[in-house]
């Protein structure tokens, strides 16, 4: 049993978590592209961003967290979400908006956003260098292992704090955001903007308006992901590196503009990567006698090596475009 | 007082001028037709009225008051309403939603609107769950009108309300529009359906290459053997 | 005297040409007296490898209006050519079994591709669709894990033996051109996978097959050392260690400007072809160039292709002139967004422009790098003067994030407020 122990750790919890973690990701992304029709280059580091102003914060008052009983960085988590969604409505009110004014193609806002994120790569590595830290400045990250009620099973589950906290962050995350959307006023013309720009404008809604709370959104779910995303692991300030084609894959396996379909296609991109990545032959190993004698098990049966983990984005990625560019769930016909 | 005056408006898509100086007046107990050839630029001056064409000549008073480059959501408050030609409705969303969407200035009027407009359009009332995008075109067009009534306009501009529509249908959108109108709402359209559309007309403007070729009541224009022989047909 | 200057110049004097150029050889005078020759010569050299690889880029961006993001990779990929074919041939590997047993591996993967390929094919034999998807996922993923349990002893076994496979022996233009044959057809696969598409997809996938070369190269060590990189790559011409530096390098610039020579020429003339006003019309206006013809997709790929095999054979020449094949040297800083500054700047769908915007934005980069230290050393010293902070010890690494800012920050601010660059394209209106 401690096979399917190893497989519970690093393939079910491993997958909801970066599925989660892209899942938020891809929502950003898609709320942007549906409503501003780009695909925005910088959100990765915007997520590093948010994760960074968490980190300060939790430096500046390492124990805040110990006298409310919550980690230090959840409490500075909303801080920083309100900081960055300020940067992202400052990003667009500078950058974005003077070009969508303009009236350029919408690939050269594209272009612009990819000067925004080496604006935003230089700025953090400038002031917070390039080495890893940990959010966990004066904590311990706790660490559940939940034993098997199984003789077989000597090894426990592993699961920790922050892992379970970002699960239960993306199911409220889900269902607040589909509350906003279907049932506030705001909600309904992203919507409606989203579906019919010239209309919305026409109807009196005030599409300025509409822009910025959609910053406000990606921004503050930008660095709700990153904080997660470092308390799990760490904080690199090249994080948004790994982050960037695993989001774009999600959401475009979503369907584009389509945020349902980006958490789906979050945890879809989640569980793959690490599906891809799971050495099958330690499950293999256990079942050998099922096999001719002949047959060697070798030691290493992942599809890909974890080196190559960014193939399997891509790879989902070129499959969604050439078999259905719409996504799974048909978003904008573009 | 016109409810509405444009005059010798000049303007068009990227500095290039469409519209060539155009005239239109309207007035509250008015149906104003603007017909002419494909491509004439009467859409375009129903966009530029609405301020989603930069005018750059010429003036649009609203009440007396300017309204040249105004942001449409502006216009929305100041009394105007507006059916684009084409893609009128927001697909993805119910027909409630679309109508909710109307009032978007006026949330707390939605209620009692939202019956008006079931009222006013009852095959909308049973089908007001449903994406409007999986409506048939003519109930496209109740939506698309319905969304426009809900703030309750006291200017509307249609742009070619029946275009795609049966007979039967068109005849049914007509009788609406000049219901709309007795209730105090004053309408400038867009028609190719030329002669019906002057029957009902008050004020009639034929357009062509960006200007005014005639302005008349619809019943003059009708009558008039250059007009009909030019613009309607025989 | 004037006369006959407007009668060869009937759209005026090329003012902002002369302004440029003359721009640029200021900048180039001024290294010359600064840093010496033999410095300048090579500074020269790379600026002229990525005026190649800015020519590819301006054909894509200028041309086609397609934004490749991942030049890069392409860039990569030509270097890997230059590599593989110009580096002596390893006795280690070519004379032992190594050979044969990564020669059987090959000979299966086709034997698997050919299976994968007939089942997919599978429903003209009236298998119904699904059954034939299944089947040809399920072979796929099979045939894929026991080539890659095949594959791995090889290649580790020529790791520890042979070191890497080596190379060719043959002359470095050979992998130049090779180099941009292979991310010519690298780019013909997004290019048709994306090209249809919205143009964001491009930049997405681009951004995503760079990092991929990347970490290909990085990896596989028995193909290409990975970390440990291979050097000295011969060059074409003779080297410094027999006509001393400036000498060599000189005459390697003569080959790189003959290329550039070349290759603006044939631009220049397809440009002005038909093919040329075709490409422009379908980026200028998609609409009404789809009802010219149905071959925008077609038109849209050889504009892709062809940009890619430009940015391959500058990379080959790039990595080449520098002497080291390391993967990690690509970064995107260097190899995608300073090219993205270079063509944008200097004027996208100018092939002058973008030349000289090359010399310019190359001149000013390496300039900017001693530049920056300095300002980041006064900065510093000033915090610890004035207000007694310690200064940080990694100096230069944070004076290059100042680079990457600047970097970032030049492409907004031309987009917005020169978005035709130094040297605007100049459309010719046919009558
Ligand atoms: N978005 C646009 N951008 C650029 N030019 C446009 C745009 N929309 C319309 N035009 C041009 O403006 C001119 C007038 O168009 P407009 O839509 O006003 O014609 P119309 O009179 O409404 O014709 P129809 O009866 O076909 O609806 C046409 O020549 C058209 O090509
Ligand atoms: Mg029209």
């Amino acid at each position: 049993m401690n096979e399917l122990v190893f497989f519970i750790n690093n393939v079910v919890i491993s997958g909801a978590v970066s599925g989660s973690i892209y899942a938020i990701g891809a929502i950003g992304v898609t709320l942007v592209f549906s409503i501003m029709r780009f695909a925005h280059f910088a959100h990765a580091d915007m997520m590093t961003f948010g994760a960074l102003m968490v980190f300060m914060f939790t430096a500046l008052f390492p124990g805040a967290g110990a006298a409310l009983g919550i980690p230090t960085p959840l409490l500075m988590l909303p801080i920083a979400m309100v900081i960055t969604a300020f940067l992202a409505i400052g990003i667009d009110k500078t950058f974005y908006k003077p070009l969508r004014e303009h009236g350029v193609k919408p690939i050269v806002i594209v272009i612009a956003s990819l000067g925004v994120t080496l604006m935003l790569q230089g700025l953090i590595r400038l002031f917070a260098g390039t080495s890893s830290r940990s959010m966990y400045i004066e904590e311990r990250k706790e660490i559940f292992r939940i034993d098997m009620p199984f003789d077989l099973a000597t090894r426990p589950i592993v699961i920790t704090e922050p892992q379970i906290t970002l699960i239960i962050f993306t199911i409220l995350a889900v269902i607040g955001l589909h509350l906003f959307l279907n049932r506030t006023r705001m909600g309904k013309a992203m919507r409606a903007m989203s579906d019919n720009p010239d209309l919305a404008r026409v109807s009196g809604i005030n599409t300025n308006k509409v822009v910025v709370v959609t910053w406000i959104l990606a921004g503050s779910l930008a660095a709700m992901a990153g904080t997660f995303l470092s308390m799990d692991v760490s904080l690199t300030p090249d994080m948004s590196f790994f982050l960037l084609l695993p989001i774009f894959a999600a959401a475009i396996v979503g369907g584009v503009g389509h945020p349902y379909g980006a958490i789906a296609g979050g945890f879809l991109v989640g569980y793959a990567e690490t599906l891809s990545v799971f050495n099958w032959s330690i499950l293999l190993r256990r079942v050998h006698h099922w096999f001719p004698e002949w047959m060697e098990i070798p030691r290493d049966l992942a599809l890909v090596g974890s080196e190559y983990k960014i193939v399997v984005p891509f790879f989902i990625l070129v499959a969604v475009l050439v078999w259905r560019p719409t996504g799974i769930f048909k978003g904008k016909v573009i | 007082m016109s409810l509405l005056n444009a005059t010798q408006v000049e303007g068009g898509y990227g500095g290039m001028n469409i519209l060539k100086g155009v005239d239109m007046a309207i007035d509250k107990e008015d149906i104003g037709v603007i017909v002419g050839p494909n491509g004439a630029g009467k859409s375009t001056m129903l966009k530029a009225i609405f301020g989603l064409v930069e005018v750059n000549g010429g003036d649009i008073l609203l009440r007396d008051k300017s309204i040249k480059n105004s942001a449409p959501n502006k216009l929305v408050e100041l009394g105007m309403g507006f059916i684009p030609q084409e893609k009128n409705i927001f697909p993805s969303m119910t027909v409630e939603e679309n109508l909710e969407m109307g009032a978007y200035i006026k949330p707390h009027t939605t209620k009692t609107m939202l019956e008006r407009i079931y009222s006013f359009f009852p095959p909308l009332l049973e089908k007001r769950k449903q994406p409007a995008g999986e409506l048939s075109g003519g109930q496209r067009q109740m939506v698309a009108m319905g969304r426009a009534l809900m703030t309750e306009p006291t200017l509307l501009l249609l742009d070619e309300p029946t275009a795609g529509l049966s007979p039967l249908y068109m005849q049914e959108i007509f009788d609406r529009i000049v219901e709309i109108n007795k209730a105090g709402v004053g309408i400038l359209m867009v028609e190719q359906n030329a002669k019906q559309a002057l029957e009902i007309a008050t004020k009639g403007f034929v357009l062509a290459s960006g200007q005014n070729l005639y302005t008349d009541t619809g019943q003059n224009l009708l009558n008039d053997p250059e007009v009909a022989k030019s613009f309607l047909g025989g | 005297m004037l006369a006959k200057l407007t009668e060869k110049f009937p759209e005026g004097l090329p003012v902002r040409e002369v302004i440029v150029a003359a721009l640029v050889f200021v900048a180039v005078l001024l290294v010359f007296a600064s840093q010496g020759s033999a410095y300048s010569v090579r500074m020269l050299v790379e600026a002229s490898c990525y005026a190649i690889i800015a020519l590819g880029l301006t054909i894509q961006w200028g041309y086609g209006g397609q934004f490749n993001a991942g030049v890069m990779g392409f860039v990569a990929l030509g270097g890997f050519c230059a590599m593989l074919f110009s580096m002596p041939v390893n006795p280690a590997f070519w004379g032992t079994e190594l050979a044969s047993d990564l020669g059987r591996v090959f000979l299966w993967a086709l034997v698997a591709l050919a299976i994968v390929i007939g089942a997919s094919q599978l429903h003209r034999l009236g298998v119904p669709k699904k059954l034939r998807t299944t089947l040809t996922i399920i072979l796929a993923l099979l045939s894929w894990l026991i080539l890659k349990s095949m594959f791995a002893p090889v290649t580790s076994a020529i790791e520890s033996q042979a070191g890497y496979i080596g190379g060719l022996g043959m002359p470095a233009w050979v992998g130049w051109l090779v180099g941009g044959l292979l991310a010519g057809m690298v780019g013909y696969f997004v290019g048709h996978v994306c090209l249809g598409l919205r143009s964001d997809y491009l930049a997405i996938a681009t951004l995503g097959i760079a990092e991929i070369i990347k970490a290909i190269l990085k990896n596989e060590d028995w193909l290409t050392r990975g970390t440990a990189t291979v050097s000295p790559l011969p060059w074409p011409t003779p080297g410094p260690g027999e006509l001393g530096f400036v000498m060599a390098r000189s005459i390697y610039l003569v080959i790189t400007a003959v290329m550039i020579v070349a290759i603006f020429y044939l631009l220049q003339k397809a440009y002005n072809a038909p093919w040329g006003r075709m490409i422009r019309s379908i980026r200028d206006n998609e609409i009404s160039a789809q009802a010219m013809g149905k071959d925008i997709n077609k038109r849209r790929l050889e504009v892709f292709v062809f940009g890619c095999v430009l940015i391959g054979i500058g990379g080959g020449a790039l990595t080449t002139f520098n002497g080291i094949f390391s993967p990690d040297n690509y970064l995107p800083l260097n190899h995608t967004f300073l090219v993205l500054v270079m063509v944008i700047l200097g004027g996208p769908g100018n092939n002058l422009g973008t030349i000289l915007g090359a010399l310019l934005v190359y001149i000013i980069w390496v300039m900017s790098e001693p530049l920056a230290l300095f300002l980041m050393q006064g900065g510093a010293d000033l915090m610890t003067n004035w207000l007694g902070w310690e200064a940080p010890d990694n100096l230069s690494s944070r004076a290059l994030q100042a680079r990457v800012f600047v970097i970032g920050l030049l492409i907004v601010l031309v987009l917005r407020y020169a978005p035709k660059g130094l040297m605007p394209e100049k459309i010719k209106h046919v009558t």
